[in-house]
Parts: structure tokens; C-alpha cells; sequence
């Protein structure tokens, strides 16, 4: 479905509320915390009086994407410096799946296999190592014997975000003053006829259609979605938020932002053999393996859960990149596997990163609404931090809004620039964003410049950085004529993947010297088995499409189908005419395929829409 | 000549059933591995009767739709979220330590009390729904023991549709073995219906209904009742799990033609 594909003309319900959200994650649940414990402490206070329903409270909601709000996240390692303000007596063992960090490790992985696309900078450097295996490498893997501050997270929290929001939700709700609704994708953003003025306005969020085909024509039990009007409109919908992009596409990036850094994260959650002698709160990050550009981790939860898992960049040119088989190889390498094996696959996720930090923050603000979190281009990426950011631009909405409500002043640009802005300003989170504004460009020229210049950043508080050119996101995928023919293999591949019947991108590791996975049922499965263990994917009938390919030629002209064989679930596969095929029971909505095409019809924006769209992963356990 | 019904629907909350559950033994007897960490959702067989009670009040004015629930308070807040957005009723929630395998006595002398309590609830309108049994953890007889608590002795399992008349009687379509259904004649409430799947297709979510139903949802799960489930001296000599679970098996060698093969003997054996 696209946008234009939704009737001109329908009757859609309507309601007018106070604050509206789109979106429920940790920048949401920030903010909605932060509103709620000044709230709770005197609910008579007139300033939560609601202006749309006059002698009621505030009429506060959220509407969230995935079908529960432990749904479709992920877990992380956190500083917890925001969490903590919002919660001081925080017990770890309130929420499931935390723990307190206890010990931090980073290590090089030297390439056991010999199959991964190392420099010979980095092969000479490998090879140096190699001669020490006694002395400094075990396993494989080299731990660094010092780790700049700029990583270190001491303090902080092991969390499974898919718990903690959870566990969030549960008090917010508990506190009767909002209201959260899950299984509610929001398809964007409601712009006011007449912005009086103002140069950016929001007047709340139109909700997404049920009842449609896959394209989005009314069929059986056509439910157009309703038109929630609201005084304030809090985008917090993440990097790939329907919302988020809405608000981007009409009033565009401010002057020299632009978005073009991605990641997507994938991990497993596995359950550990009974004799693992893994602690929890063991904290590893790992780099250089399963390729160069890979960074790994693991996380250790409780109850002998682990979390390992790895970000594939955007600037890993290869336009055959994937996740799933890296990430097998990845926890097969022999440090982890020696704590790994015998392990059982408890769970499953992905997600896109939106890495470009300052780079790509938005307009925060405008009449009627401001954005919060990831997609407000919150993330640090030099010390690889988000989540506490996103909770902490949530906390400084909060405290605006408290401050607008007693004040008797309304959500207009100036008036949330003079609190909101001005706070996430002042704040630790922007202070982390200018010294990690450059902190990566040296990927832009290769593994070891990467690692050079993230260095000079993180040391030097990103006074110094290198400089580079940051080419869009579809620009950054390599073409394959200009790729080795040695490297790639292609036709090998190919006829790997016809004899076979499996994904091109999966041959093509094989045909490049990955060994084949050997299956064990329990851990290492295949990758439409992963979709089921542990969890389910599956998604609601009655919604539209929400992958649209907008030009189909030029899918199926394109050579490197780079989407399909980064597509966390599998659910982009090859069409019979050409051009990628979409599932969305199989979707997980990571967002992958926005970002891994190709063919961009503008030289910036992807050939890919990510719309609104219901469903998804269901696990608890991530 | 629409009837006014007071539909009462027994659901439970379950952990997701398409999850990997596993049986666990910890002090208190059977329980699911990290019951408390798996999502949680409305058990779906009862889930059917819930939107077929919901239809039927929509087709017969003046009726009115009870949700009754047992459960811990906070998961059952998270399933309404949800639920609530589906159709309308009032929740009536009991706080309590569900969990694992409970004991479908004393879970049948809870939910029982709790609807006899019920204002306003009239017998002679009074049609008890549920599932006909639970997708992850039921006995399989716990709306039956409620039925017989409360004194109603019409009760119907596996039930797929009713057709309401006019004088008040309803057409039952039970399902029996074989794949056939049985088809009976009841003369009037009150009486137990433990639902199969119906007919109906799961609602779409509506907001307008959600933001309704919250209006006495939250206030109702603030006030529930905590209740502890008698122990009776039960011992458990074991327990199973519903037999839609899940089996994957890595197999290389095998053909196409040997696999649909064992498929079809593993259907058949189910």
C-alpha cells in the first residue's frame, strides 16, 4: 500500500485527546513516566486538568506498533544513568532478565576459518597475533588489555528491553492515568489544514486502516483507522516509526543533517548449559569476526540466559551482506562457543540502528508535537549507547510538559523549543552526541581507519575525528560490476542456490569458503526455523502491506537485491517476475530493507517504503 | 423477538501457546518454565466465546457481556490492553496467584463465588461461556465444575455455533468425534457453553471500543479482589502439555517424499 492508495473519502472515526504517542519504547516510556510520578503525587493539581474534555483528567495515550509491549525489541547493556534517575531504588531483580553489569571484556576474534574478507593490513596484523597464540590469544581471540572509558558502561544494567518496557508499562497502566494500546500501528501523522503560521505543526496521529487487502482497499470489516487529535503529538516510533518518517518526508532534515548510517542488530537469546560458568552481568564486545566490519556481543542474563548477537553497518559495502548466517558463525567462533555449545535457542530478534547520531537528528520540535529517542537521533554511537538516551530525551519531554502544564502554556514550537530543546541541550545526552558526532567516518575508508578514528574521538572527546564523506545509504552498497568476480563467486553461488533451492546470499557465504552450518535442532537452526523457535512471527490479517516496492522496474533491474538478503525474517524473497516478493506474516518489522536498496530513485531516499504495519515478532524473551 | 442475555464468559490468561513452553517442577508443584518472562495472552478458545458473547449482546439489546478472569492483576492489565480494544464488556477480575497447572476445583470455586456475586446478574438470562478447553494448561473441566457449582445443569462442549429462537430456546452445534457435530435443542438459560472456535473472525482492533471499555476496566482491576486457591491436597501425578506443540527436527537426507510421508503418519497418529 502506499499513501495515496488510502481512500480520499471515508468516515473516520475521531477523538480528541490531550497527548498522544506514537510508539512505546524506552523514550515513550520515559516520558510517560516522568509525566505520570509528578502526576500521581497530587492528581487534583488542576494543571492535569484535560483542555479537550474540560473537568476530566488529562486524557493521555499510546499507540504501539507490535502486538504486546514486550513484543519486538531488544536486549541491551545500558549506563542506566536515566533509568535510575526515573527509578532510584531500582532493584535489578524486579525486572526479568537484568542483571547488574559485573564485569566488562573487549576482544579482537582472529578468523579461525580463514574465510572472512580481512586487508592485508589487518592479515598482517592477524598473522602478528598468530605467533603469540600462547601468550596473548586464546580461543582465537585477543583480549584487549585496556578498554577506553568511552566503552565502559560500569554500573549499568544487563536488560531485556522486551521485560523492562514491560515492566514499565505495567506501572504506567497500574497508575490508571494513561493509556497504552498495543496492536495499534500508527500510520502517520495528522498535519493541520491551517498551520497559522507555523512553519512545522501537528494536530495528532491518524491510525492505520484495518480491514484492507494487501494493498489496502477496503475489503471485509473496513475499519479506516481513526483520527486521534491531540494538543501534543510525542514521536517516539523509532528509527523506522511510520510517524517518525511521515514528519521527515514533510518538513525534511534541518540544513546539512541527512540520515545514512544504518545498522541492523540481530541476536539470539540462548539458554546455557547447566554447567556454564558464565556470570551474570558479564558484559563482551567483541570486533573482527565473523568479517571486519562485524562488532559482536554478549550479554549474560540470569538464570543462565545469554544474549549474542552482532551489528551488520551499512557501510559494509558488500551487496551481499547478510545477518543470520554471520551470526551463526559468529557464536561458533571458539571463544563463545566454548560457553555456547550445548546451549538451547530460547529466542530471536533484529532491529535497524539509525547510526548517524547527530548527523541525522530531526527537527525536535514544531506546534503540537516533538520527537524523542532513536528516531530523534539520540543514539551515541561512539560509545554505542541508546537506549538511556532514549529514556532520557522521554525524561526531559516529561519534565517540559510539566513544566507547560503548571505553567498554563501551550505545546507550541516556541514554547516546547524553550523547554524540551533547551533541556536536551544543557543535557549529558547532547554533550554525547557532539563528542560522538564524527567518532565513526573513519569506517567510511576502511576497518583500521574505523578503529583509528573512533579512537581519536573517544580520546580526545571528539575535539579531533577524521573527516570523511558519508555517501547515502544506497550509495554505500557497492555494485556488483564493480566487485571482484574472485570475490564474489556469483555464478558458483548461483548455481549453488538453484540446485538447492536456498537464498542466493546463503550460497554465496558458502561459496566463499563459510563452512555449512552443521544444524543441531537446538541451536543452530535453519533460519525459517528461528522465525518459530522461541517465539512466533505472525501478523494480524486485515492490515496492508507495509514493505511497498515504489518502483518495481527498477527492482527488478537491480543486480544486488541486497534487501532480500539482509531480510531478517526471510520475508523479502525472490519474485517470479524479478523484483523482491513480500511476505508480512514473516515480517519482523527491523526495517532492514529500508535502508539495504540499492536503487534509490532520488540518489538519497531508498526504492523501499516502510510504512505502518502490524504484527511481527512475539517473544517475550528479547 | 430479540432475547436479553446476561452472558457471562470465563477466560483465563495463558501464556502464548505458540511460545516454547516447557513443563517445570519447582516447590508449588507443576509450572511452565519462565511462565512470568513468556507473553501472555487471552486463553484463545475462550477468546472465541468472549466475541461470540460479544456478537449475540450486539444482536439481542439490553444484553449485557461479563468477562470474569483469574489471575495475577498486573498480567491480566497487560491481556486488556489488548482484549479490550476487541469487544465491549465488563471485566470483572479476581487477583490471584495463577500460574502453571492450577487446581480446576478450587480455580471452578473461585470463578463460581465470583459470578454468584455478580450484581445484577439474573439466572434466568444467564448463559456461562468458555473455552471448551485451554490452549496451553487446563484440565479441560474447569467451566464444567463452575456450571455444577452454580447449579446449571444444561451444559454443552466443543460447542461451534447457537442459534437463538424466539421463545427463548437455542440450537446447539456441539462437535463430537468423528468430525461431525451434534446438533441439540436447550430449552433456555441458563446453561454452560464451553466453546470450540465459532465462527467469528478475531474483531479488529477499535480504539473507540478500547477507550470504552477502560472506563471501567481500570477501575475494576484496581478493586479486584486478591484471592489464594485452596490447596485441597491435591498431588499431581503429572502433567502435559496441549498437544499442538510444535516438533522441529533437522533432517538432511531425507527426501521430500519420505518427510510428507512422515508428516501425514504424525497427523494421523495425533
Amino acid at each position: 500500500m502506499s499513501s495515496a492508495a488510502q481512500p480520499v473519502e471515508v468516515d473516520r472515526q475521531t477523538m480528541d485527546v490531550d497527548i498522544v504517542c506514537a510508539g512505546f519504547g524506552p523514550a515513550t516510556g520515559g516520558f510517560l513516566t516522568t509525566l505520570t510520578q509528578a502526576w500521581s503525587q497530587n492528581p487534583a493539581d488542576p494543571a492535569f486538568e484535560s483542555k479537550v474534555a474540560p473537568g476530566m483528567p488529562l486524557q493521555v495515550v499510546c499507540y504501539e506498533r507490535a502486538d504486546d509491549l514486550a513484543a519486538g525489541v531488544s536486549g541491551v547493556v545500558t549506563r542506566a544513568e536515566g533509568i535510575r534517575t526515573s527509578f532510584p531504588a531500582l532493584d535489578p531483580v524486579e525486572i526479568p532478565m537484568a542483571a547488574a553489569i559485573r564485569q566488562e571484556r573487549v576482544f579482537y576474534l582472529l578468523d579461525p576459518i580463514g574465510a572472512s574478507r580481512r586487508s592485508l593490513m589487518l592479515r598482517m596484523g592477524d598473522f602478528f597475533l598468530g605467533l603469540g597464540k600462547a601468550l596473548w590469544a586464546k580461543d582465537s581471540a585477543f583480549e584487549l588489555p585496556w578498554t577506553p572509558a568511552f566503552l565502559h558502561k560500569q554500573g549499568g544494567l544487563v536488560l531485556s528491553i522486551g521485560q523492562f518496557n514491560q515492566w514499565v508499562g505495567a506501572q504506567l497502566m497500574a497508575s490508571g492515568l494513561v493509556q497504552i494500546w498495543p496492536g495499534t500501528p500508527v500510520s502517520g501523522p495528522i498535519f493541520p489544514e491551517d498551520p497559522g503560521g507555523a512553519k512545522r505543526a501537528v494536530a495528532g496521529l491518524r491510525l492505520a486502516d484495518q480491514g484492507v487487502d494487501k494493498h489496502g482497499i477496503p475489503s471485509d470489516g473496513y475499519l479506516p483507522g481513526m483520527d486521534v487529535r491531540a494538543q501534543l503529538t510525542v514521536v517516539g516510533d523509532g528509527p523506522v516509526g511510520a510517524a517518525g518518517q511521515r514528519l521527515d518526508e514533510r518538513f525534511g532534515l534541518p540544513a546539512g543533517q541527512a540520515r545514512r548510517e544504518w545498522a541492523l542488530g540481530m541476536k539470539f537469546v540462548i539458554e546455557l548449559p547447566e554447567d556454564s560458568t558464565l556470570e551474570a552481568g558479564t558484559v563482551w564486545h567483541t570486533f573482527g569476526f565473523p568479517e571486519p566490519e562485524i562488532f559482536g556481543f554478549l550479554y549474560v542474563h540470569p538464570e543462565r540466559l545469554v544474549s549474542a548477537g552482532i551489528f551488520v553497518p551499512s557501510w559494509m559495502g558488500d551487496p551481499g551482506r547478510t545477518v543470520y548466517r554471520y551470526l551463526q558463525h559468529y557464536i561458533q567462533h571458539p571463544a563463545l562457543w566454548k560457553h555456547l555449545k550445548g546451549g538451547t535457542l530460547r529466542s530471536w530478534g533484529a532491529k535497524s540502528l539509525e547510526e548517524s547520531g547527530k548527523h541525522g537528528e530531526p527537527f525536535l520540535t514544531g506546534d503540537g508535537f516533538a520527537r524523542i529517542g532513536e528516531g530523534s537521533g539520540a543514539t551515541n554511537m561512539l560509545t554505542g549507547s541508546g537506549v538511556d538516551e532514549a529514556w532520557t530525551t522521554g525524561m526531559q519531554l516529561g519534565e517540559a510538559v510539566l513544566e507547560m502544564l503548571r505553567a498554563g502554556k501551550p505545546f507550541t514550537q516556541e514554547n516546547l523549543a524553550a523547554t524540551y530543546e533547551a533541556r536536551r541541550r544543557a543535557s549529558r545526552v547532547e554533550r554525547g552526541a557532539r563528542e560522538a558526532e564524527n567518532a565513526r567516518n573513519g569506517f567510511h575508508g576502511g576497518f583500521v581507519r574505523g578503529l583509528a578514528g573512533m579512537g581519536l574521538a573517544g580520546l580526545t572527546g571528539g575535539r579531533l575525528s577524521l573527516p570523511a564523506h558519508i555517501p547515502p545509504a544506497p550509495k554505500q552498497i557497492r555494485r556488483l560490476g564493480a566487485y571482484g568476480k574472485a570475490g564474489l563467486k556469483l555464478r558458483e553461488a548461483a548455481a549453488l542456490a538453484v540446485a538447492d533451492g536456498r537464498p542466493l546470499h546463503d550460497a554465496l557465504m558458502t561459496a566463499r569458503g563459510w563452512p555449512e552450518i552443521p544444524f543441531d535442532g537446538r541451536l543452530l537452526v535453519t533460519q525459517q526455523d528461528a522465525l518459530l523457535m522461541g517465539g512466533k512471527v505472525q501478523a494480524m490479517p486485515g492490515f496492508a502491506d507495509h514493505v511497498v516496492f515504489l518502483d518495481r522496474q527498477r527492482c527488478i533491474s537491480c543486480q544486488e537485491k541486497t534487501c532480500i538478503a539482509m531480510c531478517s525474517g526471510q520475508a523479502l524473497t525472490l519474485g517470479d517476475d524479478g523484483a523482491p516478493a513480500f511476505e508480512r506474516e514473516k515480517c519482523v518489522h527491523c526495517g532492514a530493507c529500508l535502508w539495504n536498496c540499492a536503487q534509490s530513485p532520488d540518489g538519497e531516499r531508498s526504492n523501499i517504503e516502510f510504512m505502518a504495519g502490524a504484527g511481527g515478532l512475539h517473544s517475550g524473551e528479547n | 423477538m430479540p432475547t436479553t442475555l446476561h452472558i457471562v464468559v470465563c477466560a483465563g490468561i495463558v501464556p502464548d501457546p505458540l511460545q516454547t513452553l516447557e513443563p517445570t517442577t519447582d516447590p508449588n508443584g507443576p509450572g511452565i518454565k519462565n511462565e512470568m518472562v513468556l507473553p501472555a495472552v487471552l486463553d484463545p478458545w475462550a477468546a472465541s466465546a468472549l466475541y461470540e458473547a460479544a456478537n449475540f449482546a450486539a444482536k439481542n439489546p439490553g444484553s449485557k457481556v461479563w468477562l470474569v478472569s483469574l489471575g495475577p492483576k498486573a498480567k491480566l492489565q497487560q491481556v486488556m490492553m489488548t482484549v479490550a480494544q476487541k469487544v465491549g464488556f465488563e471485566l470483572v477480575p479476581v487477583d490471584g496467584p495463577i500460574g502453571g497447572f492450577p487446581d480446576a476445583h478450587a480455580t471452578a470455586a473461585v470463578l463460581a463465588d465470583t459470578i454468584a456475586a455478580l450484581p445484577g446478574l439474573e439466572r434466568t438470562k444467564l448463559l456461562l461461556f468458555g473455552g471448551w478447553e485451554s490452549a496451553t494448561r487446563g484440565a479441560g473441566v474447569t467451566l464444567q465444575l463452575v456450571g455444577e457449582r452454580l447449579g446449571i445443569v444444561n451444559q454443552f462442549q466443543g460447542v461451534d455455533q447457537i442459534d437463538l429462537r424466539e421463545d427463548g430456546s437455542f440450537e446447539v452445534l456441539e462437535r463430537v468425534e468423528g468430525g461431525k457435530h451434534q446438533v441439540s435443542v436447550c430449552a433456555g438459560a441458563p446453561a454452560v457453553l464451553g466453546w470450540a472456535t465459532g465462527n467469528l473472525p478475531e474483531p479488529r482492533n477499535n480504539p473507540q471500543v478500547g477507550m470504552a471499555n477502560m472506563r471501567t476496566i481500570m477501575p475494576a482491576l484496581q478493586k479486584a479482589k486478591s484471592v489464594a486457591l485452596e490447596a485441597n491436597g491435591l498431588k499431581y501425578v503429572a502433567v502435559n502439555l496441549p498437544s499442538q506443540q510444535r516438533v522441529t527436527r533437522v533432517e538432511k537426507n531425507l527426501s521430500a517424499e519420505e518427510i510428507a510421508r512422515e508428516i501425514v503418519e504424525w497427523m494421523g497418529a495425533e
